[in-house]
Formats: C-alpha cells, sequence, structure tokens
C-alpha cells in the first residue's frame, strides 16, 4: 500500500462503477496476504491480541471493543464445537449504507477478514447474515466465496494447515431487529427473529448454544489490515483514541450525500462541509442524527465535535454507525421524529409490552402533534415514555434506541413543538 | 401442491444446514420465487419437509415482511419510507405511484401488474429517495422517473 491506500485500508481497492477486483486481482493488490501471514506465523492468541492492540472498536453501533469481545470466546482443547463466527450484514439502520458499499466492491475483502477472524477464533463455521435486498451484494460475495473456495482459502486445511472453515451465506427476508446480534443468532436457526436474553451473552452460548462471536461487517473487515501493518500502524490511522479509520456517511439535504472513509476522529464539520460539500442552496443547517436512526440529535454547538465514540457521547449522542442523517430549515423537525418513531412502532419485534404498547403509542401522540391536534400534556406524555421505554427497561436496546432521536428532538426543537401545539397546524405545511 | 422443482431445490438447500429448521426462511424464499408467495397448502408441504409444526413455520413465515402469506401481482414494488428517503421526496413518490396505480399500501392493481409494499431503508440513502421493483434497485427517483421505470415491467 502507498500513499493514499495506506490512509484508507478499507477502501483503497474501491473505484465507483468499476467491477469488484476477482480473487486474481485481489491478491495482485495485496489481498490474502494476512491470511496466509495469520495461518503459517502466528497463533490465534496473538492475532487477538493484536486486535485488542489496535484499539478497534465495533462498527455495528455500539462500539464494543473487539479484542475483548473475541477474548470472551473458550479456546484450547476443552472448548465446546462447533464455533461459530457471523458476519452482521443485515445494515438497516435508517442513514446507514456502508456495508453495502465495503460488500459489493471489494467481496474478497470482507471473505479474507472472516477468514482470519475465524482462525483467531478458532471457529468452525462462518456465515454471513445479509439482508434480502442487498441481491449485488449477495451476488459479488457468492462469487468471491466460490473464487476462495477454488483456491483453498476456504473449506478443509486451508493452506495445507490443520485450519478448516465452513462457510455460507445466508440472506434473511426483512425486518429490522434482525440486525440485533441475540436476533440476529435466532433468526438463523430458523425461527422468528426474538432477541434472547444476556447474558449469556453469544460468546458463551450462541447459534444453537454454542460460543459465537457476531461482528459488524465493517468491524470484521478492518482485521486484515491489522495483521498486515500492525496494530501500532493501525492506531495511528486515527486522530482519537479509537484506533483506525470509519466509513462516515452523510444524507440528507447536502450537495454530495455519501459514504468516505476517513481517520476515526475527524469532525462533524470537517465531513459536512468538505466532504458532502455543505448544505444544499437554500437549505439551512439545523440538526443532525450522528449515527443512524438510533441516535441522538446534535444541533449547530456540536458541530466541532470529532466522530469517535467518547466524544460523541460526551456531547449526548452516540457514534452509531457513522451514518449522519441532516435535518434542514425546510423540513419539520416534528415530521421527522414522527417518521423515524414509525419505523420503530413498525419494527418492534413484539416481544416484550413496553417497547410493543409503547412506541405505537409515542408514533400516535406525535401524529396529533404535528397534525395539529396536539395538546401541551402530550409532551409530558411523550417525556414519560422515554424514561419508561430507556435502557433496562425493555428486552433488548431496540426500544432505548428509538427513545433517543425523540428525547433530543425535545430538547432541540421544542419549540418547533409546541408552536404546532399553539398554532395547531405544522408550520411547514400551507 | 408445491411443484417438484420447488420441492428438488428446497431439498438441495437443506443439506447445506446444520438442522432442517434453520432452512425454512430459505425454503419460504424458494417457494415465493416458484410461485409468486406463500399459500396455506405451500405452507402445509413445507412444514411437513422441515418437521415443523404448521403454527411454527406460519409464525415464520408471517414475522418476515419479504414473505407474502397473500397473493401479489407480478410485480412487487418496495417503496422506501424510512427518514433519508422521507425527507428527500417520499410523500411526492407515494402521492405519484398512488395516482398512477390506483392504489395505497399494501394493495395490489386492478391489472394484477404491481403490489406497493412499504419498505425500511434500502441502504442507499445517498440516493434517496429510492424503491426496488422485483430485485431491481431504482434511486434519485423523481415522479417522472417513477413513469419512465414502471414503464419497464409489464
Ligand atoms: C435493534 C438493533 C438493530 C441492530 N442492527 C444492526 C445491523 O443491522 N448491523 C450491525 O452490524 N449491527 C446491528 N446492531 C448491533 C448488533 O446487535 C451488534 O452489536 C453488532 O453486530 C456487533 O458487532 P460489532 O461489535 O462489530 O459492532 C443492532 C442492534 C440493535 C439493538
Ligand atoms: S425491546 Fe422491542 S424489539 Fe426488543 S425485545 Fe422488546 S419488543 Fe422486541
Ligand atoms: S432511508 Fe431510504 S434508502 Fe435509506
Amino acid at each position: 500500500m502507498t500513499g493514499k491506500s495506506m490512509a484508507t485500508p478499507l477502501t483503497q481497492n474501491i473505484i465507483p462503477d468499476r467491477e469488484p477486483l476477482d480473487i486474481t486481482q485481489y491478491q495482485q493488490a495485496g489481498g490474502y496476504q494476512a491470511l496466509r501471514k495469520a495461518i503459517k506465523e502466528l497463533t490465534p492468541e496473538e492475532i487477538q491480541q493484536a486486535v485488542t492492540d489496535s484499539k478497534l472498536r465495533g462498527r455495528g453501533g455500539a462500539g464494543f471493543p473487539t479484542g475483548m469481545k473475541w477474548s470472551f470466546i473458550p479456546m484450547g482443547d476443552d472448548a465446546p464445537h462447533p464455533k461459530y463466527l457471523v458476519a452482521n450484514a443485515d445494515e438497516m439502520e435508517p442513514g446507514t449504507f456502508k456495508d453495502r458499499l465495503l460488500m459489493e466492491n471489494d467481496p474478497h475483502q470482507l471473505i479474507e477478514a472472516m477468514i482470519v477472524s475465524s482462525y483467531a477464533t478458532q471457529a468452525d463455521v462462518a456465515y454471513i447474515f445479509l439482508r434480502d435486498e442487498y441481491k449485488l451484494a449477495a451476488h459479488c460475495l457468492k462469487q468471491a466465496a466460490q473464487e476462495a473456495h477454488g483456491q483453498g482459502f476456504l473449506g478443509k486445511h486451508i493452506l495445507g494447515s490443520g485450519f478448516s472453515l465452513e462457510f455460507h451465506i445466508h440472506t434473511s427476508a426483512g425486518r429490522y431487529i434482525c440486525g440485533e446480534e441475540t436476533a440476529l443468532l435466532t433468526s438463523l436457526e430458523g425461527k422468528r427473529a426474538i432477541p434472547r436474553q444476556k447474558p449469556p451473552y453469544p460468546q458463551a452460548s450462541g447459534l444453537w448454544g454454542k460460543p459465537t462471536v457476531v461482528n459488524n461487517v465493517e468491524t470484521l473487515c478492518n482485521v486484515p489490515h491489522i495483521i498486515n501493518y500492525g496494530a501500532e500502524w493501525y492506531h495511528n490511522l486515527s486522530h482519537s483514541e479509537d484506533g483506525g479509520t470509519k466509513l462516515y456517511g452523510a444524507s440528507g439535504r447536502v450537495k454530495q450525500p455519501g459514504c468516505w472513509e476517513l481517520p476515526m476522529g475527524t469532525t462533524i464539520r470537517e465531513i459536512l462541509e468538505e466532504y458532502a460539500g455543505g448544505m444544499r442552496a437554500g437549505y439551512l443547517f439545523r440538526g443532525l442524527l450522528p449515527g443512524g436512526a438510533s441516535t441522538d440529535f446534535l444541533v449547530e454547538e456540536h458541530l466541532d465535535v470529532p466522530m469517535d465514540f467518547d466524544s460523541i457521547m460526551e456531547a449526548g449522542s452516540r457514534m452509531g454507525t457513522g451514518g449522519m442523517i441532516i435535518l434542514d430549515d425546510k423540513t419539520c423537525p416534528v415530521g421527522m421524529v414522527l417518521n423515524l418513531e414509525r419505523f420503530f412502532a413498525q419494527e418492534s419485534c413484539g416481544w416484550c409490552t413496553p417497547c410493543r404498547d409503547g412506541l405505537p403509542w409515542v408514533a400516535h401522540i406525535l401524529q396529533a402533534i404535528e397534525e395539529g391536534r396536539g395538546q401541551m400534556e402530550d409532551l409530558e406524555i411523550l417525556e414519560m415514555h422515554t424514561q419508561f421505554l430507556g435502557p433496562g427497561k425493555t428486552f433488548c436496546m431496540h426500544a432505548p434506541g428509538a427513545m433517543e432521536p425523540l428525547q433530543s428532538a425535545l430538547k432541540y426543537f421544542r419549540e418547533d413543538f409546541e408552536r404546532h401545539i399553539r398554532e395547531q397546524h405544522c408550520p411547514w405545511r400551507n | 401442491m408445491l411443484s417438484d422443482e420447488a420441492k428438488k431445490e428446497i431439498e438441495t438447500e437443506l443439506r447445506q444446514y446444520e438442522q432442517k429448521q434453520a432452512g425454512s426462511v430459505e425454503a419460504l424464499k424458494i417457494v415465493q420465487r416458484r410461485h409468486g408467495w406463500v399459500s396455506d397448502q405451500h405452507l402445509r408441504d413445507v412444514a411437513e419437509m422441515l418437521e415443523m409444526s404448521l403454527e411454527e413455520l406460519d409464525g415464520v413465515a408471517t414475522f418476515y415482511n419479504l414473505i407474502f402469506r397473500r397473493p401479489v401481482g407480478r410485480h412487487a414494488i418496495l417503496l422506501c419510507d424510512s427518514v433519508s428517503c422521507w425527507i428527500m421526496g417520499y410523500d411526492r413518490l407515494y402521492q405519484h405511484l398512488q395516482n398512477r396505480l390506483g392504489i395505497g399500501l399494501g394493495e395490489t392493481s386492478k391489472d394484477n401488474r404491481f403490489t406497493l409494499l412499504p419498505t425500511c431503508c434500502l441502504g442507499d440513502c445517498n440516493h434517496a429517495p429510492v424503491m426496488m421493483v422485483d430485485e431491481d434497485l431504482h434511486r434519485d427517483l423523481d415522479p417522472e422517473k417513477v413513469d419512465e421505470i414502471l414503464g419497464r415491467y409489464q
């Protein structure tokens, strides 16, 4: 790797509108070197240590340190088998389109990453759990997997070693909740995608009760580069305490919506102004969700906050997936929150009562306010819900995630809610 | 009744899975690809193949929104109604589709050509608003573009 590609390892092979590299081209570009190095020179424990040292944190939303996650997998002769590694490619968080980019444009990178990660956790079987709508990604990945099999990178005795890996691509059939890692495992077992109680965590008891690691696609794609160039190099790519680069996205009324790989900790302002090109002519910035639908709004005063897990947390939100959704001045904030809460209400799996009954109620109240039928007391009822459906009150993080944009909208756009109620109509509608 | 081809395809797929039930979603998708939707009779046949109770398989079939338990038109339109598409003009597109096809969400046009369904974020928000028709993604939409696209699906 040189220059620019050193700075953007995950997207180095990606050129828009070009076919992805096939296995020969991918190897010419340095691909499958990490696999060779891992299997020939490194022990699983050494790889786990390198991932820990790199300060890689999960890119699926929660930002859990990847090395630590792997360290809970039972290793050694007494470990139960088969063990599983699952790539979470369900990507359904509104505003997020980074995993699609990685899978459609460099499928071998994910496959190599999964083989190395399976070796590091001594998994016997690896799955990609892919949302059904990603037809092109499914096609690219299937082709790449076939090529990898042909070269002896998948299957029995990989590169002549004692390590074997069975590999499957599972395409799903809709429902946002499948992305929640325990619901995902239930779904892989062929059932309704209902989350499971934690603990036990999947590393102890996952797919069919066996040790399982679930990682996001982008998280995994970092691993080969950490193996090739070392934990320190990787950590230094970042502007912050968390290691590496991040795929940031921007959608809404910006000049150039898109997805860019940048140093972790790049400021919101730099992403919005230099990469997304600023607001479209005639639109003013009012706020943004930094990392998908289930993150708290941030506003003007937060533009200089670096996009990394801890800094965004300090600013009162979460980095989530890094897919920023921009609210402009010609879009009604109440309407936007109504859209979000309808989504969450519809996508509740229905297992626990606060979420199943509370989210439709929230959506109902928001609709009344948006249509000019709201009362001032409704704002209190909404605020109550942000408590009742907050962390610890429901079976999984779906409902608490749903409350994040609501609670912050009530804080930053309160005047807009009150105006709907006072004037008894939406000021954004004629 | 399930066609022999569908049965064979399901049997081949099931060999991939460690337990038969794990193939349930895939089996239902195979039925749907070949028959358009999953009827009660199909469901019974698949349940038998998977050694699952009918109730449990129906629980699976009705959980996932891309499994159709009712007949659909020749083409399914999946219109993204999530937040970025909403900001970028979902309402206008929906209005337009309603007028053009004479149907609302969840309905099938009289000529049986299209079924219009809402869908969550399609992961293409930088090209909002977007929709899928069958397996094809259509991006950066406006009403004129929608008309031209609909014309391609007969
Ligand atoms: C409702 C809900 C939906 C989620 N959807 C996804 C998803 O689509 N993709 C994903 O990678 N993680 C998703 N997650 C996070 C996963 O549960 C899990 O934290 C993640 O896959 C772990 O991978 P990581 O450690 O590499 O980030 C979701 C979580 C919740 C609560
Ligand atoms: S919080 Fe919602 S999505 Fe999560 S288990 Fe409860 S009902 Fe299901
Ligand atoms: S919100 Fe429509 S594609 Fe993401």
